[in-house]
């Protein structure tokens, strides 16, 4: 119903790397404190001290557990956030036009005074993305501070997503995917950056690079080479240590 | 609906004013910049030019303004008005808290000091509440140093005058292979995780040592699942497999260690075991191409490793002799130590040989000239890039002490300490037990204490005991039982205090510590020893006075509250006679300041403390005439001189050029803000490795004043301080430990590092408790002071019991399922969930994540309170009983560290609960409710 810009001059997004986030949801909270101040509506807590808490989050973490075919299981963090897509249903599902992607750099947001809280964009979205803010009455989703990255009031530095400026791992990085040469494209290519469920053909602008391959370590027999007894009796070593201080 | 996009400013304002302070989120102390608008918190962020987090934040930094915000937040004295434990309580003004707490000390200090117990919990101003302890004349001070981390502290600085964390870190730019034990994942976390982001970024690789697979585990490229309480045999059979194969750095044991020293081997001399010195005390070692023993730091002298020496009849051979001897044997081979570690032989032999592969193979040299304290000058400076990290993991079983020294042998062997690439301190360390003061408890009415309370002991003299041989300190903390208890006891002083063991004291003072609750062992029975009465009717702890900014479970248990100011709301300082937050590549110090002004009528503690301390008349505290000596703690800071020229800041000193040493600079509080809030001096880069050995360092640790003359010192592979404790233990010597204890000290405080089994399985039947229990603090949040932030405890709101695959399916457990969860001590009854990646004999949940109904501010159906639950109600401060008509303490025999982790349990399936078990009654809430919509937002 809304149409998507036919394309857009930039690509900004994030690369997430999943070999190097902790899950410590630093990103998390940094996205809520920057996003309930700023763009549109504040990010709510409804019953913040009670039984049943639930507030709006732009950003949240999931952990999972993998349990490869040999070796032990694994934890992996994976934080999860607007993709910012090329094809994004979210967009052309909204009746009001308040679901919209820039034709300048791809940023996905919600106009929030065109939002009528129908809903639809958030069960559009196969990727949970976004929350409907139960005080508010509006969606809410990532903006990839579009309010800091731009921001002249800003250090240049500092003009980055909130969730990158604070990530203490470095697991986050911003840039634009339609320049070849950006950071965040040269390490799709080098680590071999992945789209999050393809099949869905949205087209997502993030990128998530894979954890490394983990536990490959391979054990050692007593007769092994590497860490074979400088002597063959206990008597031997200090023989062994003589001969080795004479060296040094 | 064609394409338009609606204006959008994409410059908005910020903030009004960025004031720059330090965090207290945590215990990390990172630098923030708090953005203001209209005079309020409108958002936080890390302070890129922070030594700390060079500009990044956790969640629990970036949550802040919801801890500034918080209901919980108390907000004026209260006088209780119940009984203890209700929460019933009347506000009263300042005025009438400080005479009441005036007129329940003023009489103590002048007929009995040791009568208050004061101790500080997580207190980041030790050096200052220490002095205050001080100079009120009481023993009975400590911080929550002995139910925390004091075993890796303290195996740290007798071995090498230094441990992890606030005392060094990885050489992160250079380090190849890290290698992290047991790890508190909310302690130390922006710089371990900046650490492990650059690492990762430079292709080295981690190895994690965990039971539990979640965390900084959870990204390593190796996770060795250890099974809990026997990382020390572990790391002995690394040790072994490192020592066969000859793998191990000899010029740097040669050089920089006490591996040469020569250790008495008569056992009929009264210095068996001790190392041979000469006249000046000093160790002696044998020069290899004279054979002539000289001192340890003689001009140009090589010692030999392999030395044997013949002195006044006696045998002595080199400590790396007796070190090779006991680790070569077979008894730490990996097929010896594999079953008993849940790790396999192949796996540990494998990890050995990475080790050595890259701290020899893969060795580098720094293009940087230094001169050693032989006076001999190094072209170059040598890299090995392994480097280790450890904390309360290792260090919160009874067998702590020794494995924490375990490691510190293992990085010793490899040469990776004060090397590039390895483990560097942070100064002021490293400072060796020569540089620290030794305990001192000797109090009399109206008078100081004759020094400072902690320290290291050398021996049994300097054991904190009274003339009769009793303890003098409420906590026990430096007797026979916990020799080295260099951070306290405060895990004891309730169940003492209510014993009247060693004495009966009447004050309890506690600042920032929940001891009804988290933080204590045997939790309901800490809350029936603090309501217990006498037959007269009085309470058997006679008065409970207790500072905190929030409504934790321990204030109802007071009966005079002191509110303190939430952290934007106060002056401290992060000072380098504390515990600094300085980087290997500089000394730094910080400050906090008001940022904003309280709201409530509250005070920072530590400026009560000044206006107590005044009162009072307490020398240090009153100027001769009578008045006050200091406004505030502010006006301390700033004026306040521990010796001449050195105060609590090193930074702006003087005219306001001067470092480290200078006069006082009234205008230096300014300065810090002005620089946003911290100092740092960087380490000139001749003095930037081999610190303990290097002479420009020396020097340059000299120059700012962390010591008065150069203290070059070898590392201590062996511990000389331990064997003196056995030698007494042997019969030797007029301080003499009881019978009963002869065989502990015997056999615990072996010199060099041993490993034994956790003690409660000494105390209790592993068929019966198969399985262990642990907890673990998740990153979002800190344990104690969190758990009623709005934005967090929507992340960790409650805390299942996570079963391993093994447990999980021995019970058929299934998700939504109860367990009930049976120590020898106690029982409970809580929610379980699976996970995989977790050692098979294993259970574990998040800490203090469960609150009790009515604290924090929270509703009583809040989860942490209904669905949340402690691991403590099955932990004792006391082993069980065994027959021997003796109760041994639940901690390590050497330092008296809290046994946390020693836990043993066993598992059943339990019918669904409504709640958590057990369940206390909801206690009064002094703060009412919070809202409940929070919509945080300053403008627009």
């Amino acid at each position: 119903m809304t149409q998507l810009p036919a394309q857009t001059q930039k690509k900004l997004g994030l690369v997430i790397d999943l070999d190097t986030c902790v899950g410590c949801h630093a990103c998390v909270i940094a996205c809520k404190g920057w996003n309930t101040e700023n763009y549109g509506a504040p990010l709510s807590d409804m019953d913040a001290y009670g039984g049943d808490p639930v507030g709006s989050f732009l950003n949240r973490i999931h952990s999972f557990e993998v349990q490869p075919e040999k070796g032990p299981a694994q934890t992996i963090h994976f934080p999860k956030s607007c993709l910012h897509c090329e094809d994004a249903p979210c967009v052309t599902v909204c009746p009001t036009g308040a679901s919209y992607k820039r034709s300048e750099d791809g940023i996905v947001l919600v106009n929030e005074d065109a939002c009528i809280g129908c809903g639809l964009c958030a069960w559009a979205c196969p990727y949970g993305a976004r929350e409907l803010d139960q005080a508010e009455g509006v969606m809410k989703k990532c903006t990839l501070c579009v309010d800091r990255i731009y921001n002249e009031n800003l250090e240049e530095v500092d003009r980055v997503p909130a969730c990158v400026r604070t990530c203490p791992a470095g697991a986050r990085h911003f840039g634009d995917f339609a320049d070849p040469q950006s950071n965040v494209s040269q390490l799709v290519r080098e680590r071999g950056g992945i789209d999050l469920m393809p099949e869905q053909g949205t087209r997502p602008v993030n990128k998530y690079l894979p954890p490394r391959p983990k536990d490959t370590m391979k054990e050692l027999g007593a007769d092994a080479a590497d860490m074979s007894p400088v002597t063959g009796n206990p008597k031997g070593f200090l023989g062994w240590l003589d001969k080795a201080l004479e060296a040094l | 609906m064609a394409h338009t996009e609606p204006f959008l400013e994409t410059s908005p304002p910020v903030s009004d004013e960025i004031r720059k302070t330090t965090c207290y989120m945590c215990a990390c102390r990172c630098g923030i910049n708090v953005h203001l608008k209209d005079g309020k918190v409108a958002y936080i962020e890390g302070n890129r030019d922070h030594p700390v987090n060079k500009g990044v934040l956790c969640a629990k930094g970036s949550s802040g303004i919801m801890q500034v915000t918080a209901p919980s937040r108390l907000r004026a004295p209260l006088k209780r008005t119940g009984p203890r434990g209700s929460g019933a309580f009347e506000e009263i003004s300042w005025e009438e808290a400080l005479q009441i707490a005036t007129g329940w000390m003023e009489p103590l200090r002048k007929s009995a000091p040791e009568k208050l117990a004061f101790f500080t919990g997580r207190d980041q101003s030790q050096s200052f509440t220490s002095f205050w302890a001080q100079n009120f004349g009481t023993p009975n001070y400590a911080a929550h140093g002995g139910f925390c981390s004091v075993n890796m502290a303290t195996a740290g600085i007798y071995t090498m005058g230094g441990a992890f964390w606030e005392f060094g870190q990885p050489d992160w730019e250079r380090t190849r292979l890290f290698m992290i034990f047991g790890v508190a994942e909310d302690h130390d976390s922006n710089p371990i995780k900046m650490g492990l982001g650059k690492l990762k970024g430079n292709g080295g690789k981690v190895i994690g040592v965990n039971p539990i697979r979640s965390g900084y585990n959870a990204i390593a490229d190796e996770w060795v699942g250890i099974t809990p309480g026997t990382d020390g045999l572990f790391i002995l059979s690394l040790v072994h497999e490192l020592l066969k194969s000859g793998k191990i750095d000899l010029e740097y044991l040669t050089r920089f260690t006490n591996a040469p020293c020569l250790i008495n081997e008569d056992p009929a001399s009264e210095e068996h075991g001790l190392l041979l010195r000469d006249a000046d005390g000093k160790p002696i070692v044998i020069d290899r191409a004279s054979g002539k023993p000289m001192a340890f730091d003689a001009k140009g002298v090589r010692p030999d490793l392999a030395a044997q020496f013949e002195q006044d009849g006696h045998t002595h051979r080199t400590v790396f002799q007796h070190l090779a001897e006991r680790y070569l044997s077979d008894d730490y081979s990996p097929e010896a130590v594999a079953d008993k570690c849940g790790v396999p032989a192949g796996r540990i032999r494998a990890i050995a040989a990475e080790l050595a592969r890259v701290a020899l193979e893969e060795a580098f040299e720094l293009d940087q000239a230094w001169t050693d304290f032989r006076g001999e000058r190094h072209e170059k400076m040598v890299g090995r890039p392994v480097s280790f990290h450890a904390m309360r993991g290792i260090s919160a079983h009874s067998n702590g002490f020794q494995t924490c020294r375990a490691l510190h042998v293992l990085q010793i062997l490899l040469g990776t300490v004060e090397v590039p690439g390895g483990f560097r301190f942070k100064p002021p360390y490293p400072k060796p037990v020569e540089a620290h003061p030794t305990p001192h408890c000797h109090s009399k009415p109206d008078c100081p204490l004759d020094g400072p309370h902690l320290g290291f002991v050398r021996g049994p003299d300097d054991l904190a005991l009274k003339e009769d041989g009793s303890p003098a300190r409420i906590d026990k903390a430096f007797t026979w039982e916990n020799p080295m208890s260099a951070h306290g006891l405060m895990h004891m002083v309730i169940s003492n205090a209510h014993a009247g063991d060693p004495y009966k004291i009447d004050t309890l003072f506690l600042y920032m510590a929940n001891m009804a609750w988290n933080s204590s062992m045997n939790t309901k029975g800490v809350m029936d020893m603090l309501t217990d009465k006498d037959e007269n009717g009085d309470y058997v702890i006679p008065r409970i006075i207790y500072s905190d900014a929030y409504s934790s479970e321990m204030v109802a248990y007071a009966d005079l509250i002191l509110p303190d100011t939430t952290y934007l709301e106060r002056h401290d300082c992060i000072s380098l006679l504390d515990r600094p937050i300085c980087e290997a590549d500089g000394a730094a110090d910080a400050i906090r300041w008001p940022v904003i002004e309280p709201d409530r009528d509250v005070r920072g503690f530590q400026s009560v403390l000044i206006d107590l301390g005044a009162r009072l008349g307490l020398p240090g505290f009153v100027n001769e005439d009578g008045s006050a000596k200091y406004e505030d703690y502010a006006d301390y800071i700033v004026n306040h001189e521990r010796r001449p020229g050195i105060g609590p800041l090193a930074g702006f000193r003087g005219d306001g050029g001067q470092t480290g040493r200078g006069g006082v600079n009234p205008d230096q509080m300014d300065r810090y803000i002005e620089n946003g809030g911290f100092f740092i001096e960087h380490v000139p880069d001749e003095a930037a490795f081999y610190k303990p050995w290097n002479e420009a360092y020396q020097d340059w640790a000299v120059g700012l004043g962390f010591y008065d003359k150069p203290q070059p010192y070898l590392f201590q592979l062996y511990v000389e301080p331990l064997r003196r404790f056995q030698l007494a233990a042997e019969g030797h010597g007029k301080r003499q430990p009881p019978d009963h204890l002869r065989a502990q000290i015997r056999e615990k405080l072996d010199p060099l590092p041993i490993w034994y089994p956790p003690l409660e399985d000494d105390h209790v039947s592993e068929t019966d408790y198969p399985v262990h229990a642990l907890t673990q603090r998740p990153m979002a949040m800190y344990h104690s002071w969190g758990s009623q932030n709005a934005w967090l405890r929507q992340i960790h709101g409650q805390n299942p019991l996570y079963v391993s695959s093994k447990i999980w399916k021995e019970n058929g457990f299934r998700d939504g399922d109860w367990a009930r969860v049976t120590s020898v001590h106690g029982e409970i009854t809580v929610p379980v969930a699976h996970m995989a990646a977790l050692n098979d004999d294993t259970v574990w949940t998040w800490n203090a994540i469960g609150k009790r109904k009515g604290a924090w501010a929270l509703d009583e159906d809040a989860p942490e309170a209904t669905r949340g639950f402690l691991l403590n109600h099955l932990i004792h401060e006391l082993l069980p009983a065994r027959g021997d008509g003796l109760r041994w303490s639940n901690s390590d025999p050497i330092t008296g560290q809290a046994a946390w982790f020693d836990l043993r349990v066993r598992i059943e399936k339990a019918d669904r609960q409504a709640e958590s078990q057990p369940v206390f009654k909801g206690q009064n809430s002094p703060v009412g409710k919070g809202p409940d919509v929070v919509r945080q937002k300053v403008r627009p």
